[in-house]
């Protein structure tokens, strides 16, 4: 059970106490990337540049392999059961949790275990649906919405923290608004102060870009929804696996993120809310696992996170993303962020080098994510991404989901590089080269 | 030729170019009351690529069994555009018979893994697709505009 053990070294240690660890540099990475087998094959005939961790990373052999061990020794249902294997699942599907919870800076019992962030999104908005019916009791009406109030997200959202709101507008009369975006792709903050106002009772928005690697103000727009007393619920899905993340310290009420983004299998995601929210919100799913007492006419739930986690759990996900989190906390989440920052500006320096070639977002010297989604003109993103391809490196192409933020920068779909802690210089360095050389190929003069 | 030169041919970049029966679209209703003047069916089918947000709206006028008149609108990738230009150059001045005979080998062809060599003398410069079928990512692109055809020619069929 020792590799399930919660609590590393790694936060046991105040933070004052530690040696600064010292950057991260292409030597490391080529160590970190012999923890990653898929990425040593060749695709086309060329040696595989992965260059889309943003839509999902790879899994390190520890993460396979607390995945495996999961089920090779302990596979067992949770939270039922008193034989031994089901008591060692529990324990380590509960020392995930704790894991996990230490990663952002969340009490354990703050963490609800989703499919993935999309679910957790839903989650929310169903269970502040089911407040808005009613369920939940006088507790939960700090949660209910109706005509007159308003829902606030951003024109930047990826459409799994839109269209939810959408749809929970829809089925309680609420109004959604959003916080413009200005041609940069960053936030109009000025306009914010005008959109979230007294009716607001809900503000959702990313905590970083995936199209343009925006990082949003998270402090300034917390503080215009606590003026107006909204909820504030954050999309963390490309910031937690890249930057280090505390909830506590970004004061935001709710965050979700997803497992494979930041190393761990498909499958898991994650809600992090408030305790003391989470303790009045009413279920989303309901069935098995949730309740303390059941008759045939109604049922009691359990106290979070378990209320929300009906059914049988992704517990080999979540044992698998927690070897994901010592993976990422081992390596030391500044020390990613910061080779990322680095990427992320190579990226952005070497696309403005070449003609014809548009970054959408914050260009040179400008926080950003280690990502770029440019527009090459005069050919579609598609095609793009098929010239890359054919020299073995892999992007993603298309609206990445989000057509609004697509329309609004005035492009239908874009091209996007976006890197993790195994990527290199050199990886970045040739997919400057190979974007250069599209335009040509397809006989488009810049 | 490269796997890469294959699936962008010069005849599908010239197309993509110069996307013929490509116009800014007048209103449907319009284009069916003008047709309906001079004995012609019309109609259109709007097709959307959810995988990349491609868009086409084709529009199909018949007389009593040839394809008359063929235009489009739409933005997406040279594959898709390409195809959209030689549906046009290739299907126009048929008659329905043939143009859905030549559509079916068409998909056929396409969803064949490279494994069916296109018979140019029934596909004309559609053979030149012949490449996208190794590409299954593709072959939605290249196909687009003639499901947009094929459900116009329902639609017509339908009044």
């Amino acid at each position: 059970m020792t590799s399930f053990a919660p609590s590393s070294a790694i936060s046991a240690t105040p933070a004052a106490q530690r040696p600064e660890p010292a950057p991260l540099t292409n030597i490391d990475v080529e160590r970190i990337r012999n923890d990653f087998p898929v990425l040593h094959q060749a695709v086309n005939g060329h040696p595989l540049v992965y260059l889309d961790s943003g839509a999902t990373s790879q899994n390190p052999i520890s993460v396979m392999e607390a995945e495996q061990e999961y089920y090779e020794q302990r596979n067992a249902a949770v939270h039922r059961g008193a034989h031994t294997l089901a008591v060692e699942a529990t324990e380590a599907f509960e020392a995930a949790r704790e894991k996990v919870a230490a990663f952002v800076g969340a009490e354990t019992d703050e963490i609800v275990w989703t499919s993935n962030a999309t679910e957790a999104i839903n989650l929310l908005a169903y269970s502040f649906s089911n407040a808005s019916l009613g369920l939940g009791g006088p507790a939960a009406r700090r949660f209910s919405l109706g005509a007159g109030d308003e829902i606030v997200v951003t024109e930047m959202e990826h459409h799994a923290n839109l269209i939810p709101w959408q749809q929970l507008a829809l089925r309680t009369g609420a109004t959604l608004r959003f916080i413009p975006v200005l041609d940069d792709g960053t936030l109009d903050l000025l306009s914010a102060a005008d959109v979230i106002g007294q009716h607001t009772r809900l503000l959702a928005f990313t905590h970083g870009s995936n199209v343009t690697g925006t990082i949003n103000p998270v402090a300034e727009l917390v503080a215009l929804a606590r003026k107006v007393g909204a909820l504030v619920v954050l999309d963390a899905c490309q910031t937690v696996p890249h930057l280090p993340v505390d909830v506590k310290a970004l004061d935001v009420d709710f965050a979700v993120f997803s497992g494979h983004k930041m190393l761990g299998p498909t499958g898991i995601g994650v809600l992090f809310g408030k305790a003391e929210l989470l303790a009045d919100m009413p279920p989303f799913l309901t069935g098995g696992s949730m309740i303390t007492t059941v008759n045939m006419q109604a049922a009691e739930f359990l106290a979070p996170p378990q209320r929300f986690e009906a059914g049988t759990q992704r517990i080999s996900q979540a044992i698998a993303l927690a070897a994901a989190v010592d993976y990422l906390s081992e390596t030391g989440m500044d020390r990613v962020a910061a080779w990322e920052a680095q990427l992320g500006q190579r990226l952005v320096a070497g696309v403005a080098e070449i003609a014809g070639v548009r970054l959408l977002g914050p260009g040179l010297g400008v926080e950003r994510l280690g990502l770029a989604a440019v527009d090459v003109a005069g050919v579609h993103a598609h095609d793009v991404g098929q010239f890359l391809d054919d020299a073995g490196i892999a992007v993603r192409v298309g609206h990445h989901c989000a057509q609004p933020l697509h329309r609004r920068l005035g492009v239908t779909a874009s091209t996007r590089a976006s890197t993790y802690l195994y990527n290199t210089t050199d990886e970045v360095d040739l997919f400057l080269a190979t974007l250069a050389e599209v335009a040509p190929f397809f006989g488009v003069k810049p | 030729m490269s796997d890469l030169q294959q699936l962008y041919q010069t005849i599908i970049l010239e197309h993509a170019k110069a996307r013929h029966g490509a116009v800014e679209l007048t209103p449907l209703a319009d284009a069916v009351a003008l047709g309906d003047a001079s004995g012609l069916r019309v109609a259109e089918s709007h097709q959307i690529n959810t995988t990349c947000g491609d868009e086409i709206t084709l529009r199909v006028s018949l007389d009593t069994e040839t394809v008359t008149d063929l235009v489009w609108t739409g933005e997406g990738c040279s594959i898709s555009q390409a195809s959209a230009s030689i549906l046009t150059d290739t299907l126009s001045g048929l008659s329905v018979t043939s143009a859905r005979a030549l559509l079916d080998n068409f998909r056929e062809m396409l969803r064949s893994r490279g494994k069916i060599e296109p018979d140019e003398e029934v596909l004309g410069d559609a053979a030149a697709f012949g490449g996208v079928s190794r590409y299954p990512a593709r072959v939605k692109c290249a196909m687009l505009p003639w499901v947009a055809f094929e459900a116009a020619l329902i639609e017509v069929e339908s009044h």
